[in-house]
């Protein structure tokens, strides 16, 4: 199972409108450390499918967010909750690092 | 158990494991789990590699060699070592995954990692405008001043790289000459939107939640001043990836693991080394290339003379490494 996408036109809904938190991957297809760590978020986004939803969110194609959200290193995970930031993350981990990082969404 | 386990998979890594596949060792190559293929990866363009003139793109180059390498049956393993116990006769690796791989010989090619400045600023912004990757991160400094720390032909690449998106990109050098080869210099010197500044050190990273400036002390005068920026690609260097065997293996006054003489055999029997991680002057993919080839036939050497006299009933603390390759040759 591979997490889904979310874009510019959809985030509000998606994201900030959600229930739970989210997870949003800022990624793009020229950064190499943004491929290793997809299937890794895949991944936990498969073990842990009731208790945080993970999307993922091209900058190429979605630089309007990218912008608003300051980003200006990728990969950039940002988890969102109740429509705010909670918690940010950057630069690709292994699995064991971003569940920690994640451990108050995963418990 | 496995005859040899390869860690890494930078030029060195994968190219012990062309050689070591090819002679029939079957290694598996512990490749990490974020950070497979190295340095290179981080690089667009290498022109230097020789045999392509019209240069190849550092992921291009490390996508043939793992191609190569499994080619002749290499298996590779998307993980991390956070394990290594290299007292016994047989080497034990564990992995982030939790799985102990056990083998008769390493070869340890985990390169070099980029160098910090040090400075609380520094980790506090990394990634808010702080990075160590012009090709990863410039496409977000559109349009922005930023600046460059390093005098050697990274941070010429990196610079020189960063004009594509920045508005301005500032070089800061702690001297007034750099290290950079001459070629990478001019382009450098000839970018009008390059500005040099010499004699000058980052001693504070300014920001709150995002990267507003340096403090800059010159070197000459002792003056302190404040520049700022958007962005600062901090391009000083590499320091050996060694932490696994602190307290393991020897090292060198450089911190990179001492091996004896040419060859890549580490203080432990057994346990070779290859690349930047046993090379703190040359550093380039090609030398950690040869350096790889160089750990394969080692282990080669080693593993066949076991073979001969079989599986030693002692402990590598009682084993004579000269007899070893006298009886292999």
């Amino acid at each position: 199972m591979t997490a889904k996408a979310t874009t510019s036109a959809t985030f509000e809904q998606d994201v900030l409108q959600a229930e739970g938190p989210v997870l949003v991957d800022f990624w793009a297809a020229w950064c190499g450390p943004c491929r290793m760590v997809s299937p890794v978020l895949d991944e936990i986004q498969a073990e842990n499918p009731d208790k945080i939803t993970i999307l993922k969110l091209n900058v190429d194609e979605n630089p309007d967010l990218a912008m608003k959200y300051q980003i200006t290193s990728i990969p950039a995970m940002k988890v969102f909750s109740g429509g705010e930031v909670a918690t940010t993350i950057i630069g690709a981990k292994p699995k064991f690092a971003l569940e920690q990082d994640l451990a108050e969404f995963l418990k | 158990m496995r005859q040899l386990i390869i860690i890494g998979s930078g030029p060195a890594g994968f190219t012990a494991a062309i050689y070591a596949a090819r002679a029939n060792l079957k290694p598996l190559v512990v490749a990490s789990s974020v950070e497979v293929g190295g340095e290179l990866m981080n690089t667009t363009e290498v022109e230097n590699f020789p045999g392509f003139p019209e240069g190849i793109m550092g992921p291009d180059l490390m996508a043939k060699m793992q191609e190569q390498a499994e080619k002749f049956g290499a298996e590779i393993a998307y993980d991390d070592v956070t394990e290594l116990d290299l007292s016994g006769d047989i080497k034990k690796v564990t992995l982030g995954s939790g799985k102990t791989e056990e083998a008769e010989s390493v070869i340890f090619a985990t390169g070099s990692a980029y160098r910090k400045l040090g400075l609380p600023g520094e980790d506090r912004l990394s990634g808010y405008g702080v990075s160590w990757c012009a090709t990863c991160d410039g496409f977000f400094f559109r349009e922005k001043e930023i600046a460059v720390v390093g005098g050697g032909d990274s941070a010429m690449e990196e610079a020189t790289f960063l004009t594509k998106f920045a508005s301005k990109v500032y070089v800061i050098h702690r001297r007034e000459t750099l290290k950079a080869s001459k070629i990478m210099q001019e382009r450098a010197f000839a970018n009008p939107k390059i500005e040099f500044v010499w004699n000058a050190e980052v001693v504070d990273v300014l920001g709150d939640g995002a990267v507003t400036g340096v403090t800059l002390n010159d070197t000459v005068t002792g003056e302190k001043r404040d520049l700022a920026l958007e962005g600062l690609f901090i391009a000083i260097g590499n320091d050996p990836r060694t932490h696994l065997v602190h307290n393991k293996l020897e090292l060198t006054e450089e911190g990179t693991i001492a091996v004896d003489g040419r060859s890549s055999r580490t203080s432990v029997a057994g346990v070779f080394a290859a690349g930047d991680v046993i090379d703190p002057h040359y550093r380039q993919a090609v030398t950690a290339a040869a350096s790889g080839t160089v750990a394969a036939l080692d282990a080669e050497h080693y593993l066949a003379a076991r073979g001969d006299a079989g599986a030693p009933a002692v402990t590598s603390d009682q084993l004579d490494q000269d007899a070893l390759i006298e009886t292999a040759v």
